[in-house]
């Protein structure tokens, strides 16, 4: 606030912004770690892929850290955004998954889980876990189902999603390649298995030609009803 | 159904309908009182650096307590050993650092007295230190430090590091990590592993390098290594410097 009345001056008119006086420089409680993760609903596999690079402004913390977290057999969460924070909600969703299956004697439906991972958000509204999370998995049917959520917790649920550093890039080439967006004349397959998994290797090549936070090695996570398969393919590492 | 352990009741300190609410870590109006977080980190340490071998890990820091630009407390010990299994090394604040050391150090007696023969693993370690760190930052009083850890616990090598929010693994940190990476990976790199001896002249031309190019580095040092034997620590101990070139540098006559 003090320095926009220094802009301003008394009389109302701009004066030259020259800030001299002296800055606190507050500890910030988030810090921004880049990622990018991707999830995709097939007739019954999901998909979902993230980057491994986890950096820090100009640099690179580690070049193998997956954002792609493994929560049940059929379920898989994708977390970018503030590290410390994805590890703090990995931990207290892992430990509500457990609770429930204790209490309940079955395993959280994809649903039920992001239903869960809503109210969880919600509860730090005043405080956010500085997460994009993306859900995917199957859903009771066996049918692929994709849930994508903001920072404080509201979701919805997707045919494909592109969440972190790299998503206003990535979400349009998908909404153009699966949804068949501002297209005319298509022919509109339903999305295979094969196409899915290399349509994503394609995005993320792409993806890390251009973000800086994007890049190392993309790791892709399968889940269909035989369980879950891991891929892991390298990419850019500028 | 209650989710047992889990505070419901979070609009504890939230807002209350038609109040002014204050965001958690807001500043105050002066006069509010004195404040109780971590502003600035006062005593610092410099760079921590690890490095894995075969059979264990290797963790070095320098014996500097720096304020400011000032080299105040040139022989303090930023390396402590947590138990048989696991090693710690610390830069930032070093108040912080003794806050914590204490606390782990009581962590490990209280685990030593159940008497079971259990005792934490390095990544048990990890994991709880990363959480204490994580919740002092969310109640924005941060620990102010950069924490590296290794461990050898049932024949696996263990070297991860936890910060003021982040934590994840790497091989040096703290300011200069970006200019001993070259440095280590070129060693390290393309090896599936290197030798106790590969790993500790390694760390101590590191160390080395440190003391010619960090402003806030000094040369006296300590070495801990962690093997299925144990943990030692090594040191103080100083590098071979060579200042021939000096008298070359203009303006150093």
């Amino acid at each position: 606030a003090k320095m926009f009345t220094q802009v301003y001056g008394d009389n109302g008119k701009m004066k030259e912004y020259h800030y001299t006086g002296p800055v606190e420089h507050r500890f910030s409680p988030y810090s921004f770690n880049g990622g990018t993760v991707l999830a995709v609903a097939g007739e019954d596999f999901a998909i979902v892929a993230s980057d491994t690079r986890l950096s820090e402004g100009y640099s690179i913390h580690s070049r193998d850290s997956p954002k792609c977290y493994k929560l049940t057999n059929t379920t898989v969460i994708g977390c970018s955004g503030f590290h410390g924070d994805c590890l703090t909600l990995t931990k207290i969703i892992d430990a509500r998954l457990k609770m429930y299956k204790h209490s309940n004697n079955k395993s959280m439906t994809s649903g039920a889980i992001a239903a869960m991972l809503s109210t969880i958000l919600y509860g730090r509204r005043f405080f956010p876990y500085y997460v994009y999370n993306i859900i995917g998995g199957l859903d009771e049917e066996g049918k692929g189902a994709v849930y994508s959520f903001d920072p404080v917790g509201s979701y919805q649920r997707d045919t494909y999603k592109a969440g972190g550093s790299a998503s206003a890039m990535l979400q349009p080439l998908l909404d153009n390649q699966i949804g068949f967006k501002n297209m005319e004349g298509v022919q509109h397959l339903p999305l295979n298995q094969e196409k899915a998994v290399q349509l994503v290797k394609d995005v993320f090549i792409s993806a890390a030609e251009r973000d800086v936070y994007t890049g190392d090695a993309l790791r892709i996570c399968i889940v269909t009803k035989e369980g879950i398969k891991e891929e892991t393919v390298p990419l850019r590492k500028d | 159904m209650d989710p047992s352990g889990l505070k419901l009741n979070f609009w504890e300190n939230g807002p209350k309908p038609g109040q002014f609410y204050s965001f958690p870590g807001s500043s105050l109006t002066p006069g509010c009182g004195p404040i109780k977080h971590t502003l600035n980190p006062m005593v610092t340490g410099t760079s921590v650096l690890g490095v894995k071998f075969t059979g264990g890990v290797i963790i070095a820091a320098d014996m500097l307590g720096s304020y400011g630009s000032l080299a105040r407390f040139r022989n303090i010990s930023r390396l402590m050993k947590v138990n048989d299994s696991t090693i710690l090394g610390a830069s930032g604040d070093y108040a912080d650092y003794q806050y914590m050391k204490q606390i782990i150090e009581q962590m490990v007696i209280d685990e030593e007295l159940l008497g079971d023969g259990h005792s934490y693993s390095p990544k048990a370690i990890h994991s709880w230190l990363t959480r204490v760190m994580y919740n002092r930052r969310s109640k924005m009083n941060p620990l102010w430090n950069t924490v590296v850890i290794g461990g050898f616990y049932n024949d696996e090598r263990w070297l991860e590091f936890s910060n003021l929010a982040v934590c994840l693994g790497l091989f040096s940190v703290r300011l200069f990590f970006v200019s001993m990476q070259p440095l280590m990976r070129e060693v390290v790199e393309n090896k599936v592993e290197i030798t106790k001896d590969e790993a500790r002249a390694l760390i101590e031309r590191c160390l080395k390098v440190l003391y010619y190019r960090d402003a806030r580095s000094y040369n006296r040092h300590e070495i801990a290594i962690v093997t299925k034997e144990g943990v030692e620590i090594v040191g103080p101990m100083s590098c071979e410097t060579n200042w021939e070139i000096a008298h070359m540098v203009s303006g150093f006559e």
